[in-house]
């Protein structure tokens, strides 16, 4: 499980708040974030987070795949989007600047340049947040977490039961998918797209008929257990609050009203330095 | 047969973990250059027809949520929704399909497929793009294309590979009725 949520247990400050304060930071700072398009506070969010980062001794090697991989995918969007709508920036904005043009209707505008800087920073501002609370919350406490900020129980509980069973599907899928590679299915990109579609169903039957009869074995276990019988269950990895999670909290929370009062004194999402 | 809701909340946590190892491992190539086909769809229409819209949602929410942790780009909230909205329709919509009883023949066959194109539609063509629009202000052309190739190829995999799931589930359950009394 560490392995693909990449969880670093090195202790720090960052390590030490609860997982549901840790949860609820995160909700309420990808709120702010995804809320308001206001460049000056989008700017700032990136500086808190590498701030934060440097708290957490969460080192960037440690993440520098996941920070490639998201920094494709980046750029992939928004390449995407000038190349459908290159004028997206100047219907925000309401202004023209242009600045040269690369032929037909791709004109490269100020106004675009700027909506485009946005996106970079609102990538900025939450992906070494998210990367943050990934690389220092211990799974198991993910469970407990979503139980104290009010998701039910068993809810919570299924999101448990899944990473919990993750790294045991993952193995039982390359057993599967080996057995059936010596037997002669074809995956690669030699063989046509449907032929592959069907040889995908050939892993998958086995794979999810042999998780039926899991989900049997431990629906049964659980309700040998009396699971689901009080209304509440305590969490062997759950915590208390101390005073550095109340002030986490509060903090986050104050940058999510101040997204909200941003919002409302610019008119609109939009910051727009060209009026 | 009545499931216990102990059984639900076990299908929703399994499930979720399947639709991740699909989703994150098991990438068939396509045609299409950096792009792979999801097959995890066709497993969360074939547990949402079996389990009900709870766990369609469910499975749906947690197991795209997690996809999204683990490549570290924060949680897309537009897809991760669309994923549930997909999971809930076909669950609620397929609830007359005994795959227990080990009924899935040429009927079942068809209103699973008819189930699962309205579901995907609904999903990728409307709910993705608009709230990709309201939250992340993208432009529209862009976003309903993305639904739209998006949708079709959730369709075909589904098509496929969701019915596989189903017939072959189907067909390992004793069918109702199979048992006679000897006189």
């Amino acid at each position: 499980m560490n392995s693909v949520f990449c969880y670093i247990d090195r202790p720090s400050p960052i390590h030490d708040l609860t997982g549901a304060t840790k949860l609820t930071c995160l909700l309420l700072w990808s709120f702010a974030a995804m809320m308001t398009y206001d460049t000056r506070f989008l700017a700032f969010l990136p500086v808190f987070s590498f701030l934060l980062f440097a708290f957490s001794k969460i080192r960037l090697k440690d993440v520098s795949f996941m920070i490639g991989f998201t920094m494709v995918f980046m750029i992939l969007n928004n390449l995407l989007i000038f190349l459908f709508s290159p004028q997206h920036g100047v219907s925000l904005y309401g202004t023209c600047h242009e600045l040269f043009s690369l032929g037909g209707r791709y004109v490269v505008t100020l106004e675009q340049l700027f909506y485009h800087l946005n996106l970079v920073l609102k990538y900025l501002s939450t992906i070494p947040i998210v990367l943050l609370f990934i690389c220092t919350t211990n799974p198991s406490e993910f469970a407990a977490s979503l139980n104290r900020i009010g998701v039910k129980y068993t809810v919570a509980y299924s999101v448990s039961l899944a990473l919990r069973y993750i790294p045991d599907i993952q193995r039982e899928y390359h057993e599967i998918s080996q057995a059936q590679q010596a037997r002669g299915i074809e995956m690669s990109k030699k063989e046509t797209l449907f032929k592959r579609l069907k040889s995908a169903s050939a892993i998958l039957i086995p794979l999810i008929l042999s998780s039926m009869d899991r989900i049997e074995t431990i629906s049964n276990a659980m309700q040998l257990r009396g699971f689901g019988k009080n209304k509440k269950r305590t969490w062997y990895m759950g915590r208390p609050f101390r005073t550095a999670d109340i002030l986490s909290i509060i903090v986050c929370a104050l940058l999510l009203a101040t997204a909200v009062f941003l919002n409302i004194r610019n008119g609109s999402r939009f910051w727009n330095p060209f009026s | 047969m009545k499931k216990s809701p102990v059984t639900t909340i076990v299908a929703i946590g399994i499930g979720a973990a399947l639709f991740f190892v699909l989703g994150r491992f098991v990438a068939i190539p396509s045609p299409v250059p950096n792009t792979n086909i999801s097959t995890q769809y066709g497993l969360l229409a074939f547990m949402a027809a079996l389990f009900g819209p709870v766990a369609g949602i469910l499975i749906g929410l947690i197991g795209h949520a997690l996809i999204d942790f683990s490549y570290g780009w924060g949680i897309w909230w537009s897809w991760v929704i669309a994923s549930a909205v997909f999971g809930g329709l076909v669950g609620f919509l397929c609830g007359k399909l005994k795959l227990d009883d080990g009924e899935f023949g040429t009927k079942g066959i068809i209103s699973f497929n008819i189930f699962q194109v309205i579901g995907h539609i609904i999903a990728w063509g409307v709910i993705a793009p608009v709230l990709d629009i309201l939250m992340y202000a993208e432009p529209a052309n862009k976003v309903f294309l993305q639904g739209l190739v998006g949708g079709i190829a959730n369709i075909v995999t589904t098509a496929i590979i969701g019915t596989i799931l189903c017939y072959a589930y189907a067909a390992s359950r004793p069918k109702k009725g199979s048992l006679s009394k000897e006189a």
